[in-house]
């Protein structure tokens, strides 16, 4: 009971952290629905050559731009989660504190996440995609159980795309400088998670083994929720297996890295 | 032509936004620096101290021409700061304690090898300007090593240099001994009174040390509130603001206040008592009656801080 | 006045190369972090390119061009931006340098705040942009089917140069933009990442107001746009004279002009407010 009010405590502070920042988040949302008028006229470009491409109608590529533009900061696709924070804590040696503390250093840092991932999409997620669909012909369900469906996968998202970026994090206590892998990080996801196109347009052997990675847990699980296009159980299957495996994998190099930390003495 | 720094009733006045609601916005205007005038001569070392948030800080920022005065005028060696602000920079130079300008990842001597071309300084200047300040500040074990290696005492005596290269007029210090040990402290202290000896520098000094002050001005202006509200020497501040120093006494055991004549105690915390006397007054007859009375274990004297000695200041100032 | 001005650009170049130098040396403390983040830099622009190649495994053409051309227009807007954002791309760091006061540091040196601002963090990994813009221009060159003629020629360097003279003047005045707002440094991203995302598609894909908006209010169009569907032969959305196609230095000109006049009020006003 007390774990729980602390990590939700540790939540809220994520969340009001990035709240205060309100010019950014404004700049933000302008920059998000700035790339989706990009995105959304190229697409339609796309699909007026090859009508239902991917399987997605042109109503539906459209929806796909937005949501992509909502999640791009919620997930943290392209950078900008508490890992930076983290990596920072790391390469100063701060986070000998945070192991000291009577806390689990991966839950602790994935509640601020989670804080900071929730106002990222009230804050920044949605404007772009109400304004996207305003503005654009989209596809969206009429049902609130394919709503619900969805917002479930998009909490699975949120796990898993934090499960990736603290592995990155770590690193950090092995690596001297971290740019490189961050940035290897980010771009890996931008292109894997979707972001760039949709997973289901790419051909061949690369479409299936980008669509079999952990980054189409981010955005493609739960656009083809909402599009009707995968059914909730397996994708839920899918994305909470690789949380899974992403999770245990950071507890694994957690436990390495304060293993290492306590040798070398802080 | 002796007055070197001038500031006629110099004004500087923001306009702070302050949010009060979801949406609402409240603007109000502060004052930061407010009618000040004063002048330094060449070669003057004055300290310039002042709490938190009482203008002293903006007050450098307009004289090193970072910040436009809103009102008044202001010369540093006849240039108009805010309008010439290039040029003013070949005359002064400036140590922010806090935020190093020497170049991370490179040898110290690189940052001196740029200022040299920055600042276009003669070889035959740099050179010697460079010998003798590595020398002052003995650097010269130091100039072949990355700045990021470098101990915090160290950097500091390295950006002291990197500010003096090109035979600056006028010196600013911000905080130059924050968070420097008792050694190094010294050091850069000695340095300071050295060059402003050897070459004339005028040297305006920012700092929460007294020691600082102590020991090497022999002016201070207290401003507060964006007022000056001193300026004279040292030894008439602790006057002007009857300021105390303050005597901590262990006794053996828990006691009831002390008696003592020209001291009253202030604070009781278990067996340890704080008792304050008057800054001018020695501290010997105090210690000799206690010692004399009471079951003594330990005894210290703590001097006044600056904190302390505006606060008293701006007390008495303001009381009617 | 003149010559004022002129000795300021000579301070500010002779400034800017020497602060880029010390950068470049600082970078080559970390060799093996420059060679990965020079290497990151390529490819990331370059899976930029793979996903516009993936779109043409399903398609032939987009907005009525085929790879090749498409590539073209791609590779113009990435070499200009590249070389912009190689220039001065860290001017988009002064929202952070106001935040936490280090742009006082700048402001006691004897050179333009400007050169010492857009020379600060001088990156040589982001050749890496460029060399990958270049090298699909160059790709695009061999398959696309242009009719050479002296003119056609001339334009193409004209139109980096002047294309990159533009991306410049957006970053000014982008940074001098977060000296009003601080915190909104990503509003630039908008115009300079956006700029470049958008120019690397043929206008024929936009809708008609936004190639209106990108070629009369923020003359982007004359990166690439209006000179590379002269040198393709191919019309333009809008109805242009054909002198436009070689308006791009002019219109770099002007852009960074304002640019110019939009920083100095921006810094003017930090140096009245202090932030």
């Amino acid at each position: 009971m007390g774990a729980g009010r602390l990590y939700t405590a540790v939540a809220a502070g994520g969340f009001r952290r990035y709240a205060t920042y309100r010019a950014a988040t404004a700049a933000g949302v302008f920059t998000n629905t700035v790339f989706g008028l990009i995105l959304v006229y190229t697409y339609q470009a796309l699909w007026n050559e090859r009508p239902h491409l991917g399987g997605y109608d042109q109503a539906q590529a459209v929806t796909y731009v937005w949501l992509g533009q909502a999640f791009l900061s919620t997930l943290a696709i392209g950078g900008g989660g508490v890992e930076d924070e983290l990596m920072e804590r790391i390469r100063t040696g701060d986070v000998a504190i945070d192991l000291y503390r009577p806390a689990d250093l991966q839950l602790w840092w994935l509640a601020a996440d989670l804080g900071r991932a929730l106002f990222q999409l009230l804050g920044r997620g949605v404007v772009p995609f109400v304004f996207g669909a305003l503005c654009f012909p989209v596809s969206l369900p009429a049902d609130a159980g394919r709503w619900a469906a969805f917002l479930v996968a998009v909490v699975l998202a949120m796990l898993v795309g934090f499960g990736i970026r603290y592995l990155v994090a770590l690193s950090a206590f092995w690596l001297l400088d971290g740019t490189g892998v961050t940035q290897m990080g980010w771009l890996l996801g931008y292109f894997c998670s979707g972001m760039l196109l949709p997973l289901n347009v790419i051909p061949g052997a690369l479409g299936e083994i980008v669509r079999v990675l952990p980054w189409s847990s981010l955005l493609q699980a739960p656009a083809d929720i909402l599009l009707g296009h995968a059914d909730p159980l397996p994708t839920y299957l899918f994305q909470g297996a690789w949380a899974v495996v992403l999770l245990g994998a950071g507890r694994l190099a957690q436990s390495a890295a304060t293993r290492r930390v306590v040798v070398q003495g802080g | 032509m002796g007055d070197f720094i001038t500031l006629e009733n110099v004004e500087k006045v923001f306009q702070v936004r302050r949010r009060t609601g979801l949406w609402r916005r409240e603007r109000r205007e502060v004052r930061a620096v407010d009618s000040l005038s004063f002048t330094v001569a060449r070669g003057e070392m004055v300290g310039y101290i002042g709490p938190n948030g009482a203008g002293k800080s903006t007050t450098v920022k307009m004289l090193t021409g970072i910040l436009t005065p809103s009102a008044g005028r202001l010369r540093v060696a006849g240039i108009d700061p805010a309008r010439e602000r290039t040029r003013l920079a070949h005359r002064i130079g400036v140590v922010f304690g806090q935020r190093t300008t020497l170049w991370w990842d490179l040898p110290l001597i690189d940052s001196y090898r740029l200022a040299h071309r920055m600042y276009r300084i003669p070889d035959a200047r740099y050179r010697q300007n460079l010998d003798r300040l590595v020398e002052l500040l003995d650097l010269g074990a130091l100039l072949d090593v990355p700045v990021r290696q470098l101990s915090l005492g160290q950097r500091m005596r390295g950006d002291i240099a990197a500010a003096l290269l090109h035979d600056p007029d006028v010196l600013y210090l911000d905080e130059p001994t924050i968070g420097l040990d008792v050694v190094s402290k010294a050091r850069v202290r000695e340095f300071l009174r050295e060059v402003n000896a050897e070459r004339g520098t005028t040297v305006l000094l920012t700092t929460h040390d007294l020691q600082d002050i102590e020991q090497l001005c022999s002016r201070v202006m207290v401003i507060d509130h964006g007022r000056l509200v001193y300026d004279g020497p040292l030894a008439g501040l602790h006057e002007a603001g009857e300021s105390e120093r303050t005597l901590v006494v262990d006794l053996e055991r828990e006691l009831p206040p002390v008696e003592v004549p020209s001291a009253r105690v202030v604070r009781v915390e278990g067996p340890r008592q704080w008792l304050a006397f008057p800054a001018g007054q020695s501290a010997a007859p105090l210690v000799a009656h206690l010692a004399a009375r009471y079951p003594l274990v330990d005894l210290s004297v703590r001097e006044p801080d600056i904190e302390a000695v505006i606060a008293r200041m701006y007390a008495e100032r303001t009381a009617p | 006045m003149a010559e004022g001005r002129d000795r300021r650009i000579i301070e500010g170049v002779r400034a800017y190369g020497l602060i880029a130098g010390m950068w470049v040396r600082s970078t080559m403390a970390y060799r093996a972090s420059f060679a990965m983040t020079t290497f990151g830099n390529f490819a990331a622009t370059f899976l930029d390119f793979v996903a516009i190649m993936l779109m043409f495994s399903r398609v032939d053409a987009l907005g009525g061009y085929p790879l090749p051309e498409v590539a073209f227009l791609y590779g113009l807007s990435a070499t200009s931006f590249g070389l912009a954002d190689l220039l001065i791309g860290s001017m988009e760091r002064l929202g952070r340098r106001v935040r936490d006061g280090t742009l006082d540091t700048l402001l006691v040196r004897p050179a333009p705040v400007l050169a010492q601002l857009a020379a600060d963090r001088f990156a040589l990994r982001r050749l890496g942009r460029v060399t990958q813009g270049a090298l699909v221009l160059g790709w695009s060159l061999t398959r696309v089917d242009i009719d050479w003629t002296v003119d056609r020629l001339l334009l193409m360097p004209v139109m980096v140069a002047g294309g990159c003279g533009i991306f410049c003047a957006v970053f000014v005045a982008g940074a001098a933009f977060q000296f009003l707002a601080q915190d909104a440094s990503e509003v630039q991203n908008a115009f300079t990442y956006g700029g470049t995302t958008l120019l690397q598609y043929p206008p024929t894909v936009f809708a008609k107001e936004l190639v209106r908006g990108v070629t009369f209010v923020l003359p982007l169009a004359f990166v690439n746009w209006l000179p590379a569907t002269y040198v393709l032969g191919r019309p333009y959305p809008l109805d242009l004279p054909r002198w436009t196609a070689f308006a791009s230095p002019l219109v770099a000109v002007a852009c960074c002009a304002l640019a110019g006049l939009a920083w100095r009020a921006g810094l003017r006003s930090y140096r009245s407010t202090g932030s």
